[in-house]
């Protein structure tokens, strides 16, 4: 097995398309597990820990740019205040060991439906950046998953970061499993109240192929709510919230959970995060 | 490929090294330092923690060529050259909570880890802070306990190994 070490952003691209099969390796906290147990060996691993460009971040026109090797831990430390439902993700990842190495950049690499940070990057609006040698694109989070752990990118593209509206708004995650800690999701809920645009945002994490978002339901919710007088939300109102989340869903049944029962544990979460993000919306305004 | 690093403030060379083996190997079975646990080799019981650059890892999850050039502390390196235990090791002889002691240095490395952020914690903040770590023996109360014990010492044995602050590329 060969072992590249870049340690510039040009560099790593270039490696990427002379060595396409080499598997990118961030935190490891996917890779590790995978090699550990024979599951995989690729030809090459192409490490990603040296490059300063992936683990930076700031602002770029409207829009924060985060670097795909910024770990959950700074994530949290650094970000809180400004991605607050990515944050709250973050914090239910795995366990400090886990959120010290794993990364973002990884969630959206390995694809998994249950990855907790996606959910967040759907709801807020998020974008991802693509690079390779043959430049670089940006697209909406929505569009990178085309199966479960199957994404867009190309044999010869890195991921580079993640970008998120910096507009402040009133996020929220949710997530259920089966202890409080280290624990992969049985099924999550994100949601984004913007009231500067008067859009809502959903993400719905393992409770379909992909994470997804509940279009009908950001429709409905964003007509529905009385931004302007801040009342209190009638019962009705929540729990079609709640069925509209449901009705964008398509989960399984599987040793995590039926799907009856992540149905049911969706639309939940759809009304909790809906009466968090409402009540905060009305105490400290947009 | 050879790999070096520096490991318990020592320098460290191992070679004939396959890229794709973890750090845990990289230590016990090239290194021969025995001290991190190896049990379920996919991060979920934390008895590999070791600090990497000045952070708690499963070392089970780092591939030994990301450990080329950087800093490793696993639990022999908190105490003293002179054997002097560190007030977390001490603290936990003292509160009884070894029992089979499989999950004890991954234990010490990440309360080591907890003091040093949050020098007085409480209940929820060490349960917290101890979620990735996995006993089969202890039922818990006495490591709680421990930590409780060695909040309360002065921090750092004498002669103990300071575990260099996180820093360069995070
Ligand atoms: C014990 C344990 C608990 C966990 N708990 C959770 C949890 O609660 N929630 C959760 O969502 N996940 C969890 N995970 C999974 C994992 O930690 C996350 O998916 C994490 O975000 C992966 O990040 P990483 O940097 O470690 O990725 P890596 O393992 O380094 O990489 C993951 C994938 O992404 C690719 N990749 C990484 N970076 C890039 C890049 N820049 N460009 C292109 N491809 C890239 C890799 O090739 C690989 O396919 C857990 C894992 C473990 C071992
Ligand atoms: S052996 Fe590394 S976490 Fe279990
Ligand atoms: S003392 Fe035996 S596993 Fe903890």
């Amino acid at each position: 097995m060969d072992f590249l070490s870049p340690t510039s952003w040009a560099e790593a691209l270039a490696a990427k398309a002379a060595y396409p099969e080499a598997v990118p390796i961030a935190g490891g906290t996917d890779v590790m597990v995978e090699l550990n147990f024979d599951r995989r060996r690729p030809p090459a691993l192409l490490d990603l820990t040296r490059i300063g460009e992936l683990v930076e971040w700031g602002t770029d026109g409207g829009l924060l740019r985060v670097g795909a090797g910024v770990t959950y831990r700074r994530i949290i430390a650094e970000l809180g205040d400004r991605m607050p439902g990515l944050a709250m993700a973050a914090r239910t990842v795995g366990s400090p060991q886990i959120r010290n190495r794993g990364t973002v950049g990884g969630n959206l690499g390995s694809a998994s439906p249950a990855g907790d940070a996606l959910p967040p990057l759907l709801a807020a609006g998020g974008l991802v950046e693509l690079a390779s040698v043959r430049g670089v694109r940006r697209l909406p989070v929505a569009e990178f998953f085309t199966g479960p752990k199957r994404s867009v990118r190309a044999p010869d593209e890195l991921i580079a970061a993640f970008l998120l509206p910096m507009e402040r708004g009133r996020h929220q995650f949710a997530k259920i499993g089966t202890r409080n800690a280290m624990v992969i999701a049985v099924c999550s809920f994100a949601l984004a109240l913007r009231p500067a645009t008067g859009e809502v945002g959903t993400g719905i994490g393992s409770a379909g192929p992909t994470p997804l978002r509940a279009v009908d339901a950001e429709r409905f919710l964003a007509g529905e709510l009385p931004w302007q007088t801040g009342a209190g939300l009638p019962d009705p109102l929540i729990r079609r919230f709640g069925e509209l989340v449901v009705a964008a869903a398509a989960p399984i049944d599987d040793v995590r959970g039926s799907a009856a029962y992540r149905r049911h544990a969706l639309s939940v979460l759809a009304r909790r995060t809906l009466v968090w993000a409402w009540e905060e919306y009305r105490r400290e305004g947009p | 490929m050879r790999v070096s690093c520096r490991i318990n403030g020592e320098q460290r060379e191992a070679d004939g090294v396959w890229p794709g083996e973890s750090l845990l190997y990289l230590l016990r079975e090239r290194l021969g330092l025995p001290g991190a646990k190896n049990a379920c080799e996919q991060g979920e019981c934390g008895s590999c923690t070791v600090y990497l650059d000045g952070l708690p890892v499963c070392a089970c999850l780092v591939a030994s060529g990301q450990a080329q050039g950087r800093e490793v502390v696993a639990v022999e390196g908190l105490s003293g050259p002179d054997g002097t235990l560190d007030r977390v090791q001490r603290a936990f002889l003292e509160a009884g909570a070894v029992q089979c002691g499989f999950c004890t240095p991954g234990l010490i490395v990440a309360v080591h880890d907890l003091l040093a952020r949050v020098p007085a914690p409480a209940d929820p903040d060490i349960r917290e802070a101890l979620a990735g770590n996995l006993c089969r023996c202890t039922g818990y109360e006495k490591i709680m306990e421990a930590v409780r014990l060695a909040a309360a010492a002065p921090p750092s044995a004498p002669g103990a190994m300071p575990v260099p602050a996180p820093g360069g590329p995070r």
